[in-house]
């Protein structure tokens, strides 16, 4: 007998994904990779697993040195879509639309989002952090797994302009051209992660494709991307700087040199950095204060705190917040949250949250719980009826 | 049940009862020293005010792993103990209080006969230089691949420094009659801003420095009287305080005056001042005293260790109403299951009034709550069904819980402060508690579901009608697992969305949460779809305990994550054993009907299809 009202013809392929033996084999998978991206949490950071575990198709073995690899589990991403689908086919196909399955629809749409809430996160989400010092003013954040080669145009020494690479073009190499400077950047050479050490040190190291600035003294050495959340990759690039009559030189460039480098192009000054990814925001925030209370006679941290003052002309907000443990500061779209200190508790790291799917967890929330409690109070006190006739 | 066996019945209760109470009637009066008196003065301690009896309990803990000590003549309580470290230095140090049973760390101290355990501060006092520089070469060892004797030797100096500091919390160690010295310091010290100009000599100034340093716990409470635990000082601050500033805190004087009295063996003295000193607290820090008194009355029930050796009894009563008297056996089960019950919800709501905290703080009192929780849904089970198995299971789970918190007792004081992102009284209530169920009732289910298999594959006792209600009592108490597991992992999200800015972060502690709920919906959807029946339903819901004690316990041990609790190295056995043996019990569930004992037919109606209609 058809339960449902859409025709049958339609509904057959769906069929095959609306079986509960895919769902349940699906979920034993979500098991067995959720315990497998448990584990490999001892080797590698949180970052590298989610990368391969979680936020992926597929999740590939390969033996230690090897370079194949094997497909051994589906991924987090191919996994829930597949649940995803299984879901929905089920209930186009085999669920009645009545009172007593309310329950199971609540519950099951609950899932959908949660599932959905968490594909977005994963796509559109962005963390990144803002270190501020006692008294210090910014208005951006940064990215502390990306860089950007920054060029400064410096000449006006009221204001800097400022053309920004991110790091996936840098990585694209070739030549990048901007119609606010006067030459092209070309990318001689990009390594994700790299060891840097005085020429000093090693004398008989390869010549340095850099001509001029800090390069020629330098000596790098190409490394495997971290994995580890306590180290940073050291990001480098080698760019030659092309204006109209030729070459100007080739500089190294990594967000291990903090000093800037200088070059000028028809009486422009021009400075050079890698640095960590910048996101500027409409608004910026001052800190005043950082506290790190303490329980008595302990060092067991208490609380941390951090008194800012938020500032944003465009809407004439000039305000103290106090950001601390499980209060964070919500503005424009965007979440900070209390992440960590640095410098004896004089400098105060925020985790700068932006994620447009942030709401759905909340009410998927809601929907699960309603909808299990719904159905399975339904079955106790069907039992409890049963028993009592 | 008959009339003649209800009189024993009560009986049995009654006996219970009367030897839980039984400490309270206890007097702690040694030598003429009220000691249970001076255990119930209020103290601060690791950010926590508490009487001196926790204090002098979780330090004999972690010394010798017992609470009490045993001497010559008879038994030494822990106060008793802690009195003579500050007061009577010379005595305690011969007190064999150090276990080493390493035959690697007894090396270290010249010593290599296995036969000799225990050992004495004054055994190990030569060798503290070795065993601190031992000590000092395993620290730069990272945690998690210290070798065993780099473990041991750590724990042996952390326990020599306890020591040390305990003797020297009060006065330093060996003062003949610190209140002499008091008292010579009132009559000579001009208080001055720079302490030197106070007229007390240079070797005075070094050894208050040195109290003040080394001190445990802090003795001294605020003046003037306040809630603030922050104003709570040590003996050598309050000294030194009353060099730099004048007046002397009337707090240093008692309790230099119950020290020389105690070193001095005058019982009258001690107590007439602890009497005094008593009064004055309680006059000023009412609440406190009041606090301090529960905690010692609390200390001295154990409440939590009572209730675990009565659920051993009930368990054995309930195995026991399957082969004999089903009436009498099982309905004592129940009644006693009540009354442990409610012994161990007062130990419960005890710990909550202490700590002003939800029942859930910390793993310890996790294994408390999944033992409450779980016993709570198998009195309802016997209500409804009274065959004996909510009693037995119920009981198997407390008792069983109640060990492991035992166990977990032994590091020390097990209401700790809460660090900061865990500071939430809100959280705590709502995710941790609704996650801690969850664990309760998989367990629960895991628990009911062994039952069955060793019921059905090694005694003749479990009948279709047996075990139809067994499969009824597992699928309601899975589908409660799947209400409380999947809610509270999903509070917990929020609950990190709140504070650390994203929902989900795959954090082990996480991800041992998300397994228990996918487990607990694969048992559904596999009974919905007919996947498997009544015994696949079993030997699934065992595989349950699996996955519980990993998220519960496995997780902690890789010693990662934003929830890690520390190594917990010597459980690692334990829990590996007891995912073998649920293994072993699922493989017997998978066994041919007909090498079972009880002779179960195969049920006639078809699998339950409750939830869903497949479409013909």
């Amino acid at each position: 007998m058809a339960t449902a009202t859409l025709p049958n013809e339609f509904l057959k392929p769906l069929r095959v994904f609306a079986s509960l033996r895919l769902t349940v084999v699906c979920l034993g998978c979500g098991m067995l990779l959720i315990f497998l991206g448990t584990l490999a949490q001892v080797h590698l950071g949180i970052h590298a697993v989610q990368a391969r575990y979680f936020q992926s198709l597929l999740v590939f073995w390969s033996p230690r040195g090897a370079d194949w690899k094997i497909p051994i589990l589906p991924g987090g991403y191919l996994l829930g879509t597949v649940l995803l689908v299984n879901l929905i086919a089920a209930h186009a196909t085999r669920f009645e639309v009545s009172r007593k399955k309310i329950g199971i629809f609540l519950l099951h749409l609950g899932v959908i989002l949660l599932l959905l809430g968490q594909l977005l996160t994963g796509l559109y989400a962005r963390e990144t952090q803002m270190r501020l010092d006692n008294g210090q003013t910014l208005g951006y954040s940064e990215a502390p797994r990306e860089v950007e080669l920054a060029v400064i145009d410096v000449t006006d020494p009221s204001f800097d302009q400022v053309v920004s690479v991110p790091e996936e073009v840098l990585a694209r190499g070739g030549t990048i051209q901007n119609p606010t400077l006067p030459f092209t950047i070309g990318i001689r050479r990009f390594l994700p992660n790299a060891r840097l050490t005085m020429r000093a040190q090693e004398p008989n190291a390869p010549v340095s494709l850099a001509t001029t600035g800090f390069g020629p003294n330098v000596v790098v050495t190409e490394l495997p991307r971290t994995v580890k959340d306590d180290e940073r990759d050291l990001t480098s690039a080698f760019i030659e700087i092309n204006g109209v009559q030729g070459s100007l030189g080739t500089w190294l460039v990594s967000n291990a040199i903090a000093d800037r480098q200088s070059f000028s192009v028809n009486d422009h000054s021009y400075e050079l950095i890698m640095r960590q990814r910048r996101f500027y925001k409409q608004f910026a925030l001052t800190l005043i204060h950082f506290e790190h209370d303490r329980y008595a006679g302990t060092d067991i941290p208490k609380n941390f705190s951090s008194r800012v003052r938020l500032l944003d002309s465009e809407r004439g907000e000039n305000r103290e917040v106090l950001i601390s443990m499980n209060d964070p500061l919500r503005y424009r779209g965007y979440t900070f949250y209390q992440a960590g200190f640095d410098n004896n508790d004089t400098t105060t790291i925020l985790q700068v949250v932006k994620n447009p799917a942030m709401l759905l967890p909340y009410i998927a929330c809601g929907l699960v719980g309603l909808g299990l409690l719904v159905q399975f109070s339904m079955h106790l006190f069907g039992f409890v009826r049963k028993r009592n006739r | 049940m008959r009339k003649s066996r209800s009189w024993i019945l009560w009986l049995i209760v009654g006996l219970t009862i009367v030897s839980v109470l039984a400490p309270l009637a206890q007097h702690d009066e040694r030598d003429g020293f009220e000691m249970q008196k001076f255990g119930r003065l209020p103290v601060l301690l690791n950010g926590r005010i508490k009487p001196l009896d926790t204090v002098a309990r979780t330090s004999l803990l972690i010394i010798q792993g017992k609470q009490t000590l045993t001497i010559e003549h008879g038994e030494m309580t822990a106060i008793d103990w802690l009195a003579e470290v500050m007061f009577k230095a010379s005595e305690a140090d011969r007190r064999k209080i150090f276990v080493i049973r390493s035959p690697e760390t007894q090396a270290a101290i010249g010593r290599n006969d296995p036969a000799e355990k225990y050992f004495s501060f004054l055994d190990l006092s030569s060798h503290l230089q070795e065993i601190e520089q031992q000590a000092d070469l395993a620290q730069k060892v990272e945690a998690q691949v210290r070798s065993p004797f780099q473990r041991d030797i750590i724990k042996l100096f952390e326990r020599l420094t306890l020591y040390h500091r305990l003797q020297n919390t009060l006065e330093v160690a060996g003062t003949e009659n610190f209140k002499a010295q008091i008292d010579d310091l009132l009559k000579n010290i001009h208080p001055s801003q720079v302490p030197m100009n106070s007229g007390i000599t240079a070797e005075a100034l070094q050894s208050l420095g040195f109290l003040a340093e080394t001190g445990y716990f802090f003795p001294i409470p605020p003046v003037p009287p306040n809630d603030d635990p922050l104003q709570w000082r040590k003996m050598g601050e309050s000294v030194l305080q009353f060099i730099t500033a004048g007046d002397l805190h009337p707090a240093v004087s008692a309790w230099a005056t119950m020290a020389s009295a105690y070193a001095a063996n005058d019982p009258a003295g001690f107590n007439a001042e602890l009497d005094r000193y008593s009064d004055w607290v309680r006059e000023h820090f009412p609440n406190r005293v009041h606090k301090a008194g529960v905690e010692s009355v609390f200390n001295q029930l154990e409440p939590f260790y009572s209730a675990m050796i009565i659920y051993l009894l009930i368990f054995i009563l309930a195995c026991g109403s399957w082969l004999a008297w089903p009436q009498s056996l099982g309905r004592c089960a129940y009644v006693l299951l009540v009354v442990t019950f409610v012994i161990h919800t007062a130990g419960l709501i005890t710990r909550m009034y202490l700590e002003g905290r939800p029942p859930v703080t910390n793993l310890y009192s996790s294994a408390v709550f999944i033992g409450w929780g779980a016993v709570l849904l198998g009195i309802l089970l016997e209500r409804f069904f009274r065959n004996g198995i909510g009693s037995a299971t119920a009981s198997a789970i407390g008792f069983l819980t109640l060990l492991i918190a035992h166990h977990l007792s032994l590091d020390g004081d097990t209401m700790e402060m809460m660090r900061a992102v865990l500071d939430t009284n809100a959280w705590l209530a709502t995710h941790v508690v609704m996650v801690t169920l969850g664990y309760a009732s998989t367990f629960l289910a895991g628990f009911l579901a062994l039952t069955y298999i060793v019921r059905g594959a090694f005694t003749p006792s479990l009948d279709r009608a047996t075990a139809n209600s067994l499969a009824r009592m597992v699928y309601g108490i899975v589908c409660f697992a799947t209400l409380f597991s999947f809610v509270g992992t999903i509070l917990g999200g929020i609950w990190a969305d709140q504070s650390w800015g994203r929902f989900w972060g795959w954090d082990p502690k996480e991800n041992g949460a998300a397994l228990i709920v996918l487990w607990n919906a694969i048992i559904l959807h596999a009974r919905w779809g007919g996947l498997v029946r009544q015994r696949g339903l079993m030997v699934l819901a065992v595989f349950g305990n699996v996955v519980t004690s990993w998220s519960w316990f496995g997780v902690n041990m890789l010693g990662i994550g934003l929830h890690s609790y520390g190594f917990m190295d010597s459980a690692f056995p334990w829990l590996i054993g007891f995912a073998l043996s649920q293994i072993l019990f699922m493989l017997i569930g998978m066994l041919p009907l007909h090498t079972w004992r009880s002779q179960l037919e195969a049920p006639r109606a078809p699998p339950v299809r409750e939830m869903t209609k497949v479409s013909a």
